[in-house]
């Protein structure tokens, strides 16, 4: 039992770490400040919530300690990362960063 | 809704009485019971039952938590393909939702969707500025919100 549930907790924190990396990988990779923040606001939410799951299960099991700060610190993540990213989208919108050239469609313009 | 809750506290609070103990094991089975009678009386409230609230927005994190996996899987996907080949851009989308978290709850669910961001809701809180890192998904991710998201949104504030 031990075992298995060190087995799923390395299992999540791995999991959070591969998605930091992605998101980190979409920083570099990806062209505009839109399509960056696709890969911040989404990977980095699951990835560190990942994280704290996988620490709650280790403490829990090995030193049966179920510290509720990590719970309210999923919760809280899990609402505030989506607004972070709309936030941090419309102010670029707004200060007039350029999209992509390759973007295709841009109906906020037409209606301004 | 809270006139449902409060009697329910009430009435667990009777069954601690009734039992003579006063602790937090006599409160919970308190709590089910007096659940259980007023599920029997429940055509004698004025709202509707409140567990059937209480249903959809545990049915409305559910599918907060599986958008979240979805789009981790998509953005993970562009961001590992070799080659940059998708083709970016803002659509509108008209939303029928009127109240103001209500707004707010169905753009953090869109931020959560695959491949889609809110970047900008209108002033009268109608149309809401999406942009998608592939537009030719729109339609599929317009279909989602309207069907999955708005409906179990409209199904917690009905």
């Amino acid at each position: 039992m031990t075992a298995i549930v060190e087995f799923l907790s390395a299992l999540f924190l791995l999991m959070g770490v591969f998605l930091f990396l992605v998101s980190a990988f979409g920083i570099i990779r990806l062209p505009d400040v839109y399509t960056r923040n696709h890969a911040v606001s989404k990977s980095s939410t699951l990835g560190i919530m990942f994280i704290l799951i996988g620490t709650l299960l280790y403490f829990y099991y090995k030193h049966s300690h179920f510290d509720f700060r990590v719970v309210l610190a999923i919760i809280f993540i899990f609402m505030t990362s989506p607004v972070a990213g709309h936030l941090i989208n419309r102010s670029a919108y707004h200060s007039g960063v350029k999209m992509w050239d390759r973007s295709v469609q841009d109906d906020l313009k037409k209606n301004q | 809704m809270s006139f449902q809750i409060l009697l329910n506290v009430f009435l667990a609070v009777i069954w601690m009485f009734l039992k003579n103990e006063f602790n937090g094991s006599t409160f919970i089975i308190g709590y089910v019971l007096g659940l259980g009678i007023m599920f029997v009386f429940r055509h004698f409230f004025n709202d509707r039952f409140y567990l059937n609230r209480v249903n959809a927005v545990v049915l409305l994190l559910l599918i907060f938590a599986r958008e979240l996996i979805f789009s981790n899987v998509s953005v993970l996907k562009v961001v590992l393909k070799p080659k940059l080949d998708m083709r970016p851009g803002i659509f509108a989308f008209e939303t029928v939702l009127t109240k103001d978290w209500e707004i707010t709850i169905l753009s953090n669910l869109i931020t959560l969707t695959p491949g889609t961001l809110v970047v900008e809701v209108s002033e009268d809180n109608r149309i809401l500025y999406i942009h998608a890192m592939d537009i030719a998904d729109k339609d599929e991710a317009v279909d989602s919100i309207k069907n999955t998201f708005e409906k179990a949104i409209m199904e917690v504030s009905k």
